[in-house]
């Protein structure tokens, strides 16, 4: 790639993607850039930079919404919501330690719905997807078109907002998002069980989030990567760490935690992490932190049924030496860490995961690796078909992120 | 009966009605396929009734190879299909065509398997709404979308039309309730979307499905999340004498940060024919009524009571009941679930809309209804899902009358103009439809129509699935599929470039 564009505004960009169609000269769409190492790498002549298409536009917090044009920094989302103390539920991560990109908070909030990236609280607040309410986009026609509102409750035509959430820029620019946003929690707390095999975590994890209601997350980092904490408490352990997350108001989660602890104890030596380490804790484990280094490990992310991740990371690491895992998501999202290989040892990954019905992701690994390898999850020939007729409706010209998630679209 | 433009009837498929009735019973035989005037009727309209039509047969499957082989031969000889769950569309979601195949899925009524670990029940399209809750119950589960047909609506339409109901802003509308789906294509065939993990791989065809009004895939199975049930469910009835009070009072329960289960609010007219249907023992003179209700554990249930006592009575509530028991907490919801059956009762027809505003606008938005009403010379009865936005005016006419029908339908649609027009939708949770189907540009232009049909063309390239329903025009994809480019250079050259 040689040239970049950067547009000022929606205008701009349809003019941009239109005058790209017409030449076929692809385009490498790009928020602020920070997840441009995910997915196959995009052969294109120019990058379309939506960086200046920033600002909140519209923020009711008694309404729970917030519209931003695509571009505008998570950071400038994040501190607006924060003064009123409400939050993005879906808890995005920031993944740019993992990826080795640009300084913290320097993602855009299109960004993380074209990837529909989501948190801890994925398990009890749903995905990025669940809270985009309305988007403007330039597809790969150069035309700009809009779908949803600005209101929870909108069933007024298909909803392309999920159409476009996770389509990594291929189908089309987003240009505006309106999101819903909630009330950020009065108190958190956490508890730990120390020394717990990845079986008994997950087990544990499975049966206290369908028993104890205030559970908002579950994890389980493996030993010895809990020394990669900077939270005493998780370093000193020595041990495997299974966490559990309390969120709300007072005095739910002072009842929560004495029910969960009564619990917990049977398991375990039991810890308790107080609302500023609890947070640094969950930022850890929201932004895979434990796995950022070393940088050469090839990662992988895992979607699983959650009561089948224990036995899942069992057999893959029966098959392969050196794997590290954190489990979120009360044990149905892995964060895999293995050494690196051509192969990136996809079948043996992807074999263990076809067999619980979930899938594999190469997250992080080189660009030679992505562009050989299969990075997304094959499709199955039905669902390949779909997203090929989706892709040439949307973007005929093949100019949007050619490539990006599979080969040939 | 009112007038709709539907597809022209295909005369060639019709003349060979009786060929395609005995290939499809060679697909499903025995009783599968209808083909008797009298048995049709049955499928004439769904739960807008203002529209019928009886189809020109009728198929029930009971198998997805069934489905898969009917679909197939629809497809390679033209047939158009309307598929069907339990027909208690308010759109008109499966009216029937002259020239259509119904194909109706009540057959598939068995729940799959109960996964607790996974938190997730693997049921057929046929299940109703309330029937999965009731097979996850004993171990304290439940399903949360519970639109007012739960008991009888399926969880297949469910996922066709997104369905909603009370408990929306806290728990979601049925597109954040489902994990995976089987479904097959006009085609004849089979997908499978997701499974008992999050977040599904590829595009978001999940997504694309759910809401999608069947005119892009029949469904034949569904995994849906099942969630646990909070501890305790606490109630308030809380009665206002401005709407605006009762307004400004759900803004600032939510402004507190206190998310409730469910926000409901009437007007006097739904209070009290709410009231006198069952005998809820509402009070009856206040001009808005407020149902709050709040779950979790019982020290929060408590804590958020209290809260929500004080945001009332800073608000001027005239009258305010905190339910003491469940039995209680039920007698409140009795009212408002039976809104409708109660207008019904004060009425002979009525007509429900379904329009979605930004909840600060309702003051002005009622206030502009109550304009309509005498200009229509029709009474009107408000039902809110206050915490989330979505509008039920329920118009009262009299379908003997002449032209009230008319009005009704006149009146309806200024109104969901009227919810565009403060920056909400025509319809929060019962779809477009035929009823909301030539209002769509009112919301819509052409370029968001036709990406919305380009989603289409790829699931259905024929447009022979559902076809009239949703949108206004439905272009021809070989014409969507065209792309206009004009050669030449930027027409902004002011766009930096680094």
């Amino acid at each position: 790639m040689d040239s970049g564009l950067r547009p000022q505004d929606e205008r701009h960009v349809a003019e941009a993607v239109a005058w790209a169609a017409s030449g076929n000269n692809s385009l490498t769409i790009l928020g602020r850039g920070t997840k441009r190492s995910v997915g196959r790498p995009v052969d294109s002549e120019y990058s379309l930079d939506l960086s200046a298409l920033d600002g909140i536009t519209l923020y009711e917090p008694e309404e729970l919404v917030l519209g931003a044009h695509a571009g505008t920094a998570m950071k400038t989302i994040t501190e607006a919501l924060e003064k009123n103390r409400q939050q993005l539920a879906f808890e995005p991560a920031d993944l740019s330690a993992l990826l080795g990109a640009r300084p913290r908070g320097a993602g855009s909030i299109g960004g993380i719905l074209a990837a529909n990236l989501s948190g801890p609280r994925r398990i009890r607040a749903g995905a990025a997807r669940d809270f985009f309410l309305g988007v403007r986009a330039v597809s790969g026609r150069g035309e700009l078109f809009k779908s949803g509102g600005r209101v929870v409750k909108n069933v007024t035509g298909y909803d392309m907002c999920k159409g476009l959430a996770g389509s990594w820029g291929t189908l089309a620019v987003l240009t505006h998002v309106t999101i819903k946003v909630m009330p950020a929690p009065e108190t958190s707390v956490s508890l730990i069980v120390g020394g717990l095999d990845d079986e008994a975590a997950v087990a544990l994890m499975c049966e206290v989030i369908r028993t104890v209601h205030e559970v908002s997350a579950a994890a389980h980092v493996q030993q010895p990567l809990t020394g990669r904490s900077k939270v005493a408490q998780v370093s000193a352990l020595e041990a495997a760490a299974t966490v559990f997350r309390l969120e709300g108001v007072g005095p739910s989660v002072r009842h929560g935690t004495k029910k969960l602890e009564a619990r917990l104890r049977k398991a375990g030596a039991l810890e308790t992490l107080a609302s500023r380490a609890s947070l640094k804790l969950w930022r850890e484990i929201r932004d895979v932190h434990f796995l950022a280094r070393p940088g050469d490990r090839l990662v992988w992310k895992l979607s699983v049924p959650p009561a089948c991740g224990a036995a899942v990371v069992g057999e893959i690491s029966s098959a392969l030496a050196d794997t590290q895992a954190l489990f979120d998501w009360a044990g149905g999202l892995i964060w895999l860490s293995v050494p690196r290989d051509p192969s990136a040892h996809a079948g043996v990954i992807r074999k263990a995961v076809a067999a619980t019905g979930g899938h594999a992701t190469l997250f992080r690994a080189p660009a030679n690796m992505r562009s050989a390898l299969e990075v997304f999850p094959p499709l199955a020939p039905g669902a390949d078909l779909l997203a090929r007729r989706l892709k040439s409706g949307f973007d005929p010209n093949n100019i949007l992120n050619f490539g990006r998630m599979y080969a040939g679209m | 009966m009112s007038t709709l433009t539907m597809p022209p009837a295909d005369r060639g498929v019709l003349e060979r009605r009786v060929q395609i009735a005995r290939d499809l019973q060679a697909i499903v035989p025995g009783e599968g396929v209808i083909t008797d005037e009298v048995r049709l009727k049955v499928y004439e309209s769904d739960g807008l009734t203002a529209y019928r039509q009886v189809p020109m047969l009728a198929v029930l499957p009971s198998t997805t190879a069934e489905v898969s082989a009917v679909l197939k031969y629809c497809h390679e000889n033209g047939i158009k299909v309307v598929p069907r769950g339990a027909g208690t569309s308010l759109s008109g979601g499966a009216l029937p065509l002259e020239d259509g195949v119904l194909l109706g899925l009540a057959k598939f009524n068995r729940i799959l398997d109960i996964d607790l670990d996974n938190r997730c029940a693997v049921v057929e399209p046929g299940v109703t709404n309330l029937a999965i809750t009731e097979a996850v119950e004993g171990d304290g589960f439940y399903y949360a979308p519970d639109p007012s047909s739960q008991i009888a609506c399926t969880i297949g339409g469910n996922v066709a039309e997104n369905s909603g109901g009370v408990h929306c802003l806290k728990y979601g509308l049925t597109t954040n309730n489902i994990l995976g789906l089987e479904m097959v294509l006009i085609t004849g065939e089979v997908i499978r979307i997701g499974g008992r993990h999050l977040d599904a791989d590829g595009y978001d065809l999940l997504g694309l499905m759910t809401g999608s009004e069947g005119l892009l895939g029949v469904i034949t199975e569904v995994t849906v999340r099942i969630l646990q049930k909070p501890e305790i469910a606490r109630a308030l009835l809380i009665g206002f004498e401005t709407s605006e009070q009762a307004g400004r009072c759900v803004a600032d329960i939510i402004g507190r940060g206190i998310i409730a289960a469910g926000m409901e609010m009437m007007d006097k007219l739904a209070i009290h024919a709410a009231d006198d249907f069952a005998q809820a023992d509402y009070p009856r003179d206040v001009e808005a009524l407020l149902i709050v209700e709040l779950d979790g554990s019982l020290p929060e249930v408590e804590h958020l009571v209290e809260q929500v006592t004080k945001i009332a009575t800073k608000n001027e509530a005239r009258t305010l009941r905190v339910s003491r028991s469940e039995k209680e907490r039920l007698l409140f919801w009795a009212g408002r679930k039976a809104a409708f059956p109660a207008i019904g009762r004060i009425s002979p027809d009525y007509y429900c809309m379904d329009g979605t505003i930004p909840r600060h606008r309702l003051p002005e938005v009622l206030a502009q209804i109550r304009k309509l009403s005498k200009k229509y010379g029709l009474r009107v009865a408000n039902v809110f899902h206050a915490g989330d936005g979505n509008l039920h005016p329920l118009i009262l006419y009299d379908a003997n009358t002449k032209d009230e029908l008319e009005r009704a339908e006149a009146f309806g649609a200024d109104i969901l103009k009227l919810c565009v027009a403060v920056g909400g939708v025509l319809t929060g949770e019962h779809g477009v439809g035929v009823e909301k189907r030539d209002l769509m540009s009112t919301m819509f232009n052409d370029h968001d129509l036709k990406h919305q049909q380009r989603v289409k063309c790829a699931f259905d390239p024929k447009g022979l699935l559902n076809p009239g329903k949703v949108f206004p025009v439905l272009h021809r994809c070989a014409e969507l599929g065209r792309m206009h480019v004009h050669k030449g250079s930027l027409a902004f050259p002011d766009i930096p470039r680094f």
